[in-house]
């Protein structure tokens, strides 16, 4: 019963993921108002050359703020799981 | 619709990580083939994000020494960056957990270490 | 690990330090950036810990030290992002004025170091932070596995 379930909802949502892969946009072709507003005024409103890290810490720097508490807070969690205890001898 | 159905070899790919990854999460007991499974998922996400931002012949988002050519879209590859790190980060945490359940239960399958029973 | 072994990581350590340091400074100019070099940095510890043994990175490395580097790391990104406040939060203050100041000529060129505004900064106060916390993560998982046995 448990087996039959699990093969019945897995088939449904890899024919969703598939039919997805059929229906998006040709590859090669994206939609892109937004990046080619970016690629045309990275040079003069930034001053960097690497659009990339333009767009990490300037045009999205809310983002970066996130990821940095994510990795602040993982680093905390890792560093506290692997205390040693002082015994009392 | 038009146009005819496109055939996109890169999103198809996409679509088998993710289905790999899910039968991998549903199926499985023992607790590390539940991280790597985890992992697997993420990086079938990354790949997804970068294809999503490719155009055809292009070069990369930077004007340092740029040859001729159009450039591809620099957002997507904003967006991969941290998901990467997010990806390391929570791998982190969680093979630390699974090296503390096994130290306090002494086996790695997943049914056997249930606190919470009946 | 053997005397092989040990002697070129000696060498190659420096090697990959000059490597991390400079994707971290050029991030505005090439491929590159905080969390590319801080990744890096973290890999050339993982070679010291494969080769000389955690005991022995422990005692010089603490993670007390590593503490101190990651939030101030933290504190510096927070600080610039509060700077350009008069406008707007996370505002680049600094593009036209003498420090990091200049504009690049459009299209394809060579690449100024002085560009950039606040971003060269941003880029240096990510570097600590992931180089720190990867550091981090990688000493205390290799600690703990190999100097403690099972309990109860």
């Amino acid at each position: 019963m448990r087996k039959f379930a699990m093969v019945a909802s897995l088939s449904i949502f890899i024919a969703f993921l598939i039919a997805a892969a059929f229906l998006i946009h040709p590859f090669g072709y994206p939609p892109s108002e937004m990046d080619d507003y970016i690629i045309e005024n990275t040079q003069n409103e930034t001053g960097a050359n690497n659009a990339v890290t333009a767009v990490v810490f300037d045009y999205r720097g809310f983002d970066t703020l996130g990821e940095a508490t994510i990795l602040f807070t993982a680093v905390t969690g890792v560093v506290m799981l692997f205390r040693r205890k002082k015994r009392e001898k | 619709m038009t146009e005819g159905i496109p055939f996109n070899v890169p999103f198809l790919a996409v679509a088998a990580l993710i289905g790999i990854a899910f039968y991998i999460i549903v199926s499985q007991r023992n607790m590390i083939k539940l991280v790597l499974g985890l992992s697997i998922l993420a990086s079938g996400v990354n790949l997804f994000l970068i294809t999503l931002g490719y155009r055809k012949g292009g070069i990369a988002p930077i004007y340092t020494h740029a040859p001729e050519g159009i450039m591809v879209l620099p957002v997507p590859q904003a967006l991969t960056l941290t998901s990467i790190v997010i990806a390391v980060a929570t791998l982190a945490l969680m093979l630390s957990m699974v090296v503390h359940i096994y130290r306090h239960t002494g086996s790695t399958d997943s049914e056997k270490s249930r606190i919470m029973k009946g | 690990m053997s005397k092989i072994v040990r002697t070129m990581a000696n060498i190659l350590i420096l090697f990959v330090l000059t490597f991390s340091l400079y994707i971290i400074m050029h991030g505005h100019l090439t491929p590159g950036g905080g969390f590319q070099g801080g990744a890096v940095f973290a890999s050339g510890i993982a070679l010291l810990i494969v080769a000389f043994g955690s005991d022995n990175i422990h005692k010089s490395l603490k993670e007390h030290h590593l503490s101190i580097l990651e939030s101030s790391g933290a504190l510096i990104f927070i600080g610039l992002a509060f700077g350009g406040l008069a406008t707007v939060f996370f505002y680049n203050f600094l593009v036209g004025s003498p420090i990091f100041g200049h504009i690049p000529p459009a299209g394809p060129n060579s690449g100024d170091l002085w560009t950039g505004g606040v971003i060269p900064f941003m880029n240096l106060a990510v570097g600590l932070k992931v180089l720190a916390g990867l550091s981090a993560i990688l000493l205390v998982m290799a600690l703990a596995t190999t100097t403690m046995e099972v309990e109860e």
